[in-house]
């Protein structure tokens, strides 16, 4: 039996469908969930896609934190279950305090929307062990609220844990501290970045590159080997 | 104040009404009075005067537009044509398409964010309509000087406007235009395309039929805005004197789309709607009024129902506002409540306003008391129409002996290569990726090509690779200078476009901005080019399928270029097969195909070195076009091209430094005998593209050429990293870089 991986659809989420379809693509099967169910149907690692969640409104993140489903998934991400947020569901993670910090507005008020080199810092997450320590990949960016912050001691800190997953390369395209792409949980289960590595996961689509199944295959290898 | 009822105004004929300011003619207002016997009630006269405008009745168009159905070629693929909210081709495989172009322009001047946010949801509203799900936007924009001050203002504002809505509605942006010319000043075209895919018994249409059945309004709450959007402000002319239309501008919630987009998709998928139509210009007036006229039988509407934002607005003003992100269904009462229910799981208000009757009158109600009683084709589809006057302008002569041959020509190769930098660097033609940047192009992951390609294309089946392809022109320069032929290079282009990508084009939907009707120079301008485009359409076996028209873009006497904006809609079976512009393997050959002749009217060329605009526009072959496309289909089919990338505006070297630019390769070149540098670089003959050919695949491709009559001449080789055109100057790709992608950031950012 292959592995379960949900994806969770909060009202103005659109990467939903791309994320189901590149959690196939890697050879799992990806289970629909739906915010106002806190039934999580037995899956075995979350993601939560990109988008505009509630329209972004208050906060990109506010409001969805407080959905029944991420009820379930916060209790279940403390227990060790894996979960990957993307873009806006990083900006969920942050506001659920999975993850450490917040996003504000790009430092140039645009969106932006281009290919984005990265370098992968942390090879040892259940999203990235099928990366190298230091791997450079390169896959799409696109947001307007995606300025990672935090203050110094909580940089310090993620910095010294070796939490700092993903660094952007070849120029910070927001302006975010330390040029944090995206970061873990101390346990390493939780993840969330910016950029949206479900975009390049065929080689004809999107930026034609496939650096970012990586993420949809380390789950696998990781659940299978648990 | 008291509701004027049918009754009252039955009674009291003398009453005066304001038939003027609601934008109606003196005898529009007595065909009203003749078509219903009495006076119209103030709620009946603000339907008419909304649906019997300029932008919602096509009034002064109408008569030039029936060309697209007289002259439309034997085409299988329609399967719907113009007429409804969009047209709807056959792409194979069980599924269709459905696409069209639309205008937002007035709106865009006044309010640039939301004028363009709201053109995004209106034509994707259009869309859905049709029982499709949107799968992609294109944004072909037309903006004053770009160092004018006012285009700083109205530009980002336009940009972030497209950005917000469509980006947050999940719909990848893959292509369009960004035009400058001091014409556009005052009146910027801001016209949005998109793209639906469904299966063909997904395709549903706006009629009401079946009596009994309900009539259910849902989405946002109807407010205060845009109200008389389309009378008071699409259908008149700017002026200074007159008070500021801010009020009829739009506001839009893209959330609230997003959420009625997958509401409505997963209503189609339940089959629980007889007749669907959305609320755009017009809003409540146009979907009851379309929605009766096209079915079989009445309507009655309980208009105190309708939800509000504001519980102050009066009657008139509720079936007038123009507030987005709503639609209207009609259900058999069985399936009411399946429908409400879904609407209910995706936060959507709805709420049942009517019903179908067995009657034939549209029956409007306030509280029990009847303020509407009109037969819904006289105010939806038997409108005024007019035969406006046209006459070819008396500076057309002047304009057209102003040949661009005359213009002084670079001296020497030094010269030529400072005006070729001048030229890629120019706002036309310098990189739009600080705009199209803005805009995601990756949601939905089925984007194969996007901007800055020749086409968009978006693959619709993830197991077959089925793709469609959807390129969008215009030239209001070549159609100043002659709209017949303006409007139909403007199609050659799409078509070619289309064809580079490797897709076979299909069909075409139009956007035609254009200035006041009532002056005749105008009328002529658009009678010539719909006629023009109307022409070329039969010959390349192109339908219209719909599209838009927009007129009144002039201020004061001064109208713009007439722009007519044609989008061609292409298939390709296999978008593995699909041809990208960029020139990326070095070694292999660049070949140049079709016939280039000195041809400098209206070109980018003319306009960047000597700011003129004069002579005669390219000439058009179309049977020269459709050649060049099969040959760019095959080869794209049979693998024995790389690379393609369409000639139009700004001639050869343009498209060269496009496509290293994007390859990030050099290449070297040479003029071949008997061609003028210059004319070879700068000309803008049509019927042109340049192709990258594997040279294990040269024989096999210059034999196809050979063999079907099309003129294949090899000009160069991809290498190196600076574009050689040997014997007159080189150029580092660097320096091309630079040159091209530092203007636009520029001037706006």
């Amino acid at each position: 039996m292959t592995s379960r991986i949900g994806v969770i659809t909060f009202p103005g989420t659109l990467d939903d469908r791309d994320t189901q379809r590149a959690v196939r693509v890697a050879g799992a099967e990806a289970v629909p969930l739906w915010h106002r169910d806190k039934d999580l149907k037995q899956v075995d690692a979350v993601v939560l896609p990109g988008g505009f969640s509630y329209g972004d409104y208050l906060r990109a993140g506010a409001i969805s934190r407080f959905s029944p489903v991420m009820e379930s998934v916060i209790e279940q991400a403390k227990a060790g279950m894996p979960v990957l947020g993307i873009c806006n569901g990083f900006q969920v993670l942050t506001e659920s305090h999975l993850l450490p910090g917040a996003m504000l507005r790009n430092n140039h008020l645009h969106f932006i929307c281009r290919d984005q080199k990265l370098r992968v810092e942390n090879a040892e997450t259940s999203w990235t062990v099928d990366y190298t320590s230091g791997q450079e990949i390169s896959v799409p960016l696109k947001n307007i609220d995606g300025r990672y912050v935090a203050d110094a001691r909580t940089l310090d800190m993620l910095e010294a844990e070796g939490r700092v997953a993903f660094r952007y390369l070849d120029g910070n395209p927001n302006g975010s501290l330390r040029d944090i792409a995206g970061i873990t949980n101390e346990a390493g289960n939780v993840v969330g970045l910016m950029p949206h590595p479900e975009h390049a996961v065929e080689p004809l689509i999107g930026t034609g590159r496939t650096d970012g199944l990586g993420f949809f295959t380390s789950i696998l290898k990781k659940l299978v080997n648990a | 104040m008291t509701l004027d009822t049918v009754k009252h105004a039955a009674e009291t004929p003398d009453t005066d009404q304001p038939w003027a300011e609601l934008g109606l003619k003196q005898d529009e207002y007595q065909r009203i009075r003749e078509i219903l016997g009495r006076r119209p009630t103030g709620a009946e006269l603000a339907m008419y005067s909304v649906m019997w405008s300029e932008h919602c009745s096509y009034k002064s168009s109408k008569v030039h537009l029936k060309q697209f159905g007289e002259k439309a070629p034997e085409n299988d693929a329609m399967l719907v044509g113009i007429g409804e909210n969009a047209g709807v081709v056959d792409v194979g495989q069980g599924y269709a398409v459905t696409f069209k172009v639309e205008s937002h322009n007035h709106p865009s001047y006044i309010e640039p964010y939301q004028g363009a946010a709201t053109g995004v949801g209106g034509i994707v509203r259009d869309i859905l309509a049709m029982g499709a799900r949107p799968v992609a936007v294109v944004d072909p924009l037309r903006f004053g000087a770009a160092d004018h001050p006012d285009t700083k203002r109205v530009l980002p504002g336009v940009v972030a406007g497209i950005g917000g809505y469509g980006n947050c509605l999940g719909l990848p942006n893959i292509g369009g235009e960004v035009v400058f010319d001091a014409c556009y000043q005052g009146n910027p075209l801001v016209n949005a395309g998109c793209i639906g895919v469904m299966k063909h018994e997904d395709i549903h249409l706006a009629k009401a039929s079946g009596a009994g059945n309900k009539v259910i309004l849902y989405g946002a709450r109807t407010g205060g805005d845009g109200i008389g959007g389309v009378s008071v402000l699409a259908s008149e002319t700017f002026d200074d004197s007159k008070p500021t239309k801010r009020p009829a501008v739009q506001v839009g919630d893209p959330f609230q789309e997003k959420l009625l987009i997958e509401c409505t998709l997963e209503i189609f998928k339940e089959d629980l709607v007889d007749g669907i139509q959305d609320l755009g210009g017009a809003g409540l007036s146009c979907a009851t009024s379309e929605l009766a006229s096209a079915g079989s039988g009445g309507m009655r509407v309980e208009l105190d129902t309708v939800p509000l934002r504001d519980s102050s607005l009066s009657p008139e003003e509720i079936l007038m506002s123009e507030s987005q992100e709503r639609m209207c269904a009609i259900v058999e009462p069985g399936k009411v409540d399946r429908f409400l229910e879904i609407c209910e799981k995706w936060d959507v208000i709805a709420t049942v306003i009517g019903e179908v009757t067995d009657g034939s009158q549209l029956e409007i109600f306030w509280h029990g008391e009847q303020i509407v009683d009109v037969p819904p084709r006289t105010v939806a589809h038997e409108g005024p129409v007019y035969e406006r006057p046209y006459a070819r302008p008396d500076w057309q002569d002047a304009l057209q002996a102003d040949d661009a041959a005359k213009l002084a020509r670079p001296a020497n190769a030094e010269e030529l290569r400072a005006q070729v930098l001048r030229l890629v660097a120019s706002p036309n033609q310098a990189s739009k990726a600080w705009i199209t940047d803005q805009y995601d192009r990756f949601v939905q992951g089925n984007t194969v090509l996007a901007q800055p390609e020749d086409a968009g294309m978006v693959r619709i089946d993830a197991d077959s690779n089925l793709g469609v392809a959807l390129a969008t022109d215009g030239n209001g320069r070549y159609a100043k200078l002659d709209p017949y032929t303006g409007a139909q290079l403007a199609l050659a282009e799409a078509y070619r476009n289309v064809a580079a990508s490797g897709a076979k084009p299909l069909a075409v939907s139009d956007c035609l901005n254009f200035g006041s009707p009532e002056d005749p120079a105008v009328m002529w301008q658009f009678a010539e080019a719909t006629r023009g485009l109307a022409d070329a359409c039969q010959t390349l076996g192109t339908p219209v399928t719909g599209g838009n028209v927009s007129l009144y873009n002039q201020t004061g006497e001064v109208a713009i270029h007439p722009t007519p904006v044609v989008a061609v809609l292409g298939v390709i079976d296999d978008v593995n097969r699909r041809t990208p512009i960029a020139f990326a393997e070095e070694g292999q050959l660049v070949y140049l195909l079709g016939d280039t002749r000195e041809e400098l009217g209206g070109s980018a060329w003319s306009q960047v070195v000597h700011d003129h605009l004069g002579g005669l526009p390219p000439k058009v072959d179309l049977e020269r076009e459709r050649l060049l496309a099969e040959v760019l289909i095959s080869a794209s089919r049979d693998g024995m091209i790389d690379a393609a990338h369409d000639l139009s505006d700004g001639g050869l070297i343009q498209a060269l430094v496009e496509s290293c630019l994007r390859g990030g390769k050099g290449a070297r070149l040479v003029v071949p005998d008997g061609l003028d540098p210059f004319v070879l670089l700068f000309s803008e003959s049509a019927g042109r593209a340049v192709v990258a050919v594997p040279r294990s695949e040269e024989l096999r491709f210059t034999d196809m050429c050979g063999a079907r009559g099309l003129p294949a001449t090899r000009i160069g080789v991809i290498d190196g990293a600076e574009i050689d055109v040997q014997g007159q100057f080189s150029i580092p790709l660097s320096e091309l870089k630079e040159s091209h992608e530092a203007t636009i950031p520029g001037l706006i950012a």
